[in-house]
């Protein structure tokens, strides 16, 4: 290290010193930066199963130091169910993408989220099918083109995008919905605290907690790092508001 | 190891659910479909009440997700289902084997393909040995004839499924899941519920974190998983089950397994009754399938005739197996149907005197 260089902070307990290999500006690196940072102040990096899913966080549990297991496509809500039910004494975190949660896996998460399992789950909304190389997801907004929309979303074919932090706040065994972006600091920074309510729902056994992380895909949206955060700002939040759509701790 | 339990008259589905429950069952995760019912019924009262956790899964999908959850934390766990739930499972059943999570599921074979009917069948015997899900994998299968052996069975399933880590399945059908017999039950001995579960997910304390995964990116860690997969495949072939039944001097074999091997037996009997030298080779582990029990009895000169109720799924494996000495007739009863031992006299007589 030269003379000029400071560590400007501490890595997390919970992260592990390996590169990633996601793509340069790509926001699931931001999203699970935050949730190591949160394992590691809540003290619960020890207590902590992991499940991750398909697309590009698969490789999340080599990222974080903690134990894992990982779940076939969409089906992670049903995992974790399966973890925590037989672990009810640890903190159950799953994390997965649009394609994954909103599209092959609706059935697992609705049901999850309804019968009120105490886990988390953090949803990284990108409105695209990464890993798969940039198909339409249930949450691509109309006319953005993509490889399997090439002319551009249509609602009258494809439907309209949907809202899952919306959908998650009106199911009953829910205890908090929110959904946040990760486009500036001081959203990264509102993230970070709304995570930690779900989080701290779980701990009180309060039931489900759920966070939209509304995020960026500079490779399959073919714009850099800049322009995908300016993306976020001016056509992903006029569509899925940012918010607080259920927080069972308010209404006490 | 056993103490001495009591003597129950129950279904054959209730005494999978008590045999699970006495092997230390943990979770159960369900759906709905007949026949198999009385397992989710039986499950949502009585595993609560030893503190285990009972869910009813919004899917066959889900539950057989559950399960791989469960597993992952060392859970005893299991499912039930029938065949079109089943072929919901494979998905999850894949990733267990490659997972390498031992887990118990339970399919009540009905009529297929499709929705077919509700009635017994064998027609999914295929789909259970040689791996209904996708990649090279394989799911050891036991196949109860009767009641007691559904007691027994599901016992056995979970210590083979903690021994070889890997997913095993009891296949039934609505005639030994639905029929009622005496079943002596056993009050099995307190086991230590961490013992063999050294590579479970369990919070990374003062060691490196564990991932359980079925996902081998890396130039040749696929070939190394699946070679290792293949070595433990090889090692439960050492290690089958069966029931041999007058096949001593009898100059016919039949070759039938669960329900229709237990039919089979009462025909056999009558036949016997009647001076005819017949017998009954009935499969219980059927992956790995007993092919070098069945190669000694063709050595001996004895001729083959499979029975199944389907159009013939086991008997090619029947043939594999003795292949190099000789073949097997087969009979296949039709699903739809219910046989009784009456039937398969005329087959077993045309076998014996045929050729
Ligand atoms: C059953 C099944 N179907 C399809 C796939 C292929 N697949 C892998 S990742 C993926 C899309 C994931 O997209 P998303 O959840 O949005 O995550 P991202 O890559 O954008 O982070 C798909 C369809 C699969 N692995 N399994
Ligand atoms: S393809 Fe998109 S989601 Fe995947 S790593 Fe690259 S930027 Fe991130």
């Amino acid at each position: 290290m030269s003379e000029q260089e400071i560590l400007a902070f501490d890595k997390a307990d919970a992260i592990v010193d390996v590169p990633t290999h996601y793509c340069p500006g790509c926001q699931h690196g931001v999203a699970q930066r935050l949730a190591g940072e949160l394992l590691s102040e809540m003290g619960l990096t020890e207590n902590t199963l992991l499940v991750t899913s398909i697309g590009c966080s698969v490789f999340l549990y080599n990222y974080l130091h903690v134990d894992s297991v990982e779940a076939p496509h969409g089906r992670a809500p049903a995992v974790a169910t399966g973890v925590k039910r037989a672990r009810t004494d640890k903190f159950v975190l799953s994390y997965q993408g649009d394609g994954d949660l909103a599209s092959i896996g609706m059935a697992e998460i609705m049901h999850c989220a309804n019968r009120g399992e105490n886990i988390s789950i953090i949803f990284v909304n990108n409105t695209v099918y990464g890993m798969t190389g940039g198909q339409m997801a249930p949450t691509t907004l109309i006319g953005q083109k993509t490889t399997t929309s090439p002319a551009g979303r249509n609602a009258s074919k494809e439907g309209l995008p949907i809202r899952m932090a919306e959908i998650i706040g009106s199911l009953g065994g829910v205890a908090y919905s929110a959904r946040v972006a990760l486009n500036n600091v001081k959203n990264i920074r509102k993230a970070k605290k709304a995570m930690k309510k779900a989080f701290e729902v779980q701990q009180k056994e309060l039931g489900f907690g759920f966070i939209e992380l509304l995020a960026t895909c500079p490779t399959n949206w073919r714009m850099t790092p800049i322009q995908a955060n300016e993306r976020i700002e001016n056509e992903m939040i006029p569509y899925f508001p940012l918010g607080v759509y259920k927080d069972v701790t308010a209404e006490d | 190891m056993t103490k001495k339990g009591e003597k129950l008259f129950i279904k054959g589905n209730e005494a999978i659910s008590r045999g699970a429950i006495a092997a230390g069952l943990k979770c159960y995760f369900g759906y709905p479909i007949t026949p198999q019912n009385d397992i989710p019924e039986y499950m949502s009262a009585a595993l609560p009440a030893v503190g285990g956790e009972f869910v009813q899964a919004e899917s066959e999908v889900a539950a057989a997700n559950m399960l791989i959850g469960a597993a992952a934390a060392g859970a005893r766990c299991m499912t039930s289902s029938s065949s079109p739930g089943v072929s919901l499972k494979q998905e999850a059943i894949s990733y267990l084997a490659g997972s390498q999570l031992p887990a118990v599921i339970v399919n009540m074979n009905r009529g297929g393909p499709g929705l077919g009917d509700i009635g017994p069948s064998q027609g999914d015997y295929f789909q259970a040995t040689k791996g209904g899900g996708h990649g090279d994998y394989r799911t050891l299968v036991l196949a109860p004839g009767t009641c007691q052996e559904c007691y027994d069975l599901v016992i056995e399933a979970f210590d083979l499924a903690f021994k070889y880590r890997n997913p095993v399945m009891i296949l039934g059908d609505a005639i030994v899941g639905q029929m009622k017999e005496p079943v002596i039950t056993r009050a099995l001995e307190e086991r230590n519920e961490e013992e063999g579960t050294e590579w479970r997910i369990e919070g990374a304390k003062d060691r490196d974190h564990r991932i359980i995964k079925s996902l081998f990116l890396t130039e040749g860690s696929l070939a190394g998983h699946n070679l290792a997969l293949q070595a433990k495949y090889d090692e439960m072939a050492k290690n089958t089950k069966q029931e041999l039944f007058e096949t001593e001097d009898a100059e016919l074999i039949v070759v039938a397994y669960g329900s229709i091997g237990r039919i089979v037996k009462s025909t056999v009997r009558k036949l016997r009754a009647q001076g005819h030298k017949v017998g009954l080779f009935r499969p219980i582990t059927l992956y790995p399938f007993p092919s070098e029990e069945l190669n000694k009895l063709a050595k001996q000169g004895k001729k083959f005739l499979t029975i199944e109720h389907n159009l013939g799924q086991m008997v090619e494996d029947v043939r594999l197996s003795i292949r190099t000495i000789t073949d097997s007739d087969f009979f296949g009863f039709m699903p739809g149907n219910l046989p009784t031992p009456d039937d398969f006299e005329e087959p077993i007589l045309k076998s014996l005197g045929g050729k």
